[in-house]
């Protein structure tokens, strides 16, 4: 699956999107699992709360189902306009 | 309906007079533009990321739910990423309706949901520093009034 990092979560992490292999079954697992890589992903999840995330490209929550996704996105709470 | 997220700067005169002239029947055209601000002074540019594909699917998300809401004969939006300064316009959005009620209101959803729910994020460059905007729990509360 792809996943892909916006705005200072991807600067935290040091890249844009890159693609893992994983059996979660949630968001939750999915950050679970990237948190126990390396100390940059710890950082960059370390407070769900101030966290978003789309799976293929839908807003969603982090108990969302992600077995059938390609694509999973975090990023910061958005600031359009 | 017309989307465009893009780099290039836009002409909001000659937009504003394209999307008019195009709405047979409509009796009111309402517009909204963004425009950067130095908030704090300082502020040398502004650099606005966005999710690409995403961004496109959630501004037309936007666009239709306003004509289902609303009475509304067309709606552009325009948002712009990339590098801007201060006074550059970000974004526009513009509604056509039979009235003038639902032109503003739906003008209004639009802004309300492209400021938290549209992938786009900004950064501030001032001088040697630069900094994420924060997005501000006013702007999130103010998609409440929108629920049914």
């Amino acid at each position: 699956m792809d996943i892909l990092y916006f705005a200072w979560v991807r600067e935290r992490i040091g890249l844009p999107r890159e693609q893992v292999e994983t059996q979660a079954a949630t968001v939750r697992e999915l950050i679970a699992e990237l948190r126990g890589r390396e100390e940059r992903y710890a950082a960059a999840f370390a407070d769900l709360d101030a966290l978003r995330v789309a799976v293929d490209q839908e807003l969603t929550d982090f108990d969302a189902d992600v077995t059938h996704a390609r694509e999973v996105a975090f990023f910061p709470p958005m600031t359009g306009g | 309906m017309d989307i465009r997220v893009q780099e290039a700067a836009f002409d909001l005169g000659a937009e504003t007079g394209r999307f008019a002239l195009r709405q047979a029947g409509m009796g009111a055209v309402v517009t909204f533009t963004g425009i950067v601000r130095d908030v704090a002074g300082g502020l040398d540019h502004m650099e606005v990321e966005h999710y690409p594909g995403m961004t496109e699917k959630a501004l037309t998300a936007m666009a239709e739910e306003a004509m289902g809401r609303w009475d509304l004969g067309d709606v552009l939006i325009i948002h712009r990423f990339g590098r801007m300064g201060p006074d550059e316009r970000i974004m526009m959005v513009a509604t056509a309706s039979r009235h003038r009620k639902d032109a503003f209101a739906a003008a209004e959803f639009l802004m309300d949901y492209l400021k938290s729910r549209a992938p786009f994020w900004k950064k501030e460059h001032t001088g040697e520093v630069a900094d994420w905007v924060a997005a501000r729990d006013e702007d999130e509360d103010a998609l409440d009034r929108w629920q049914p």
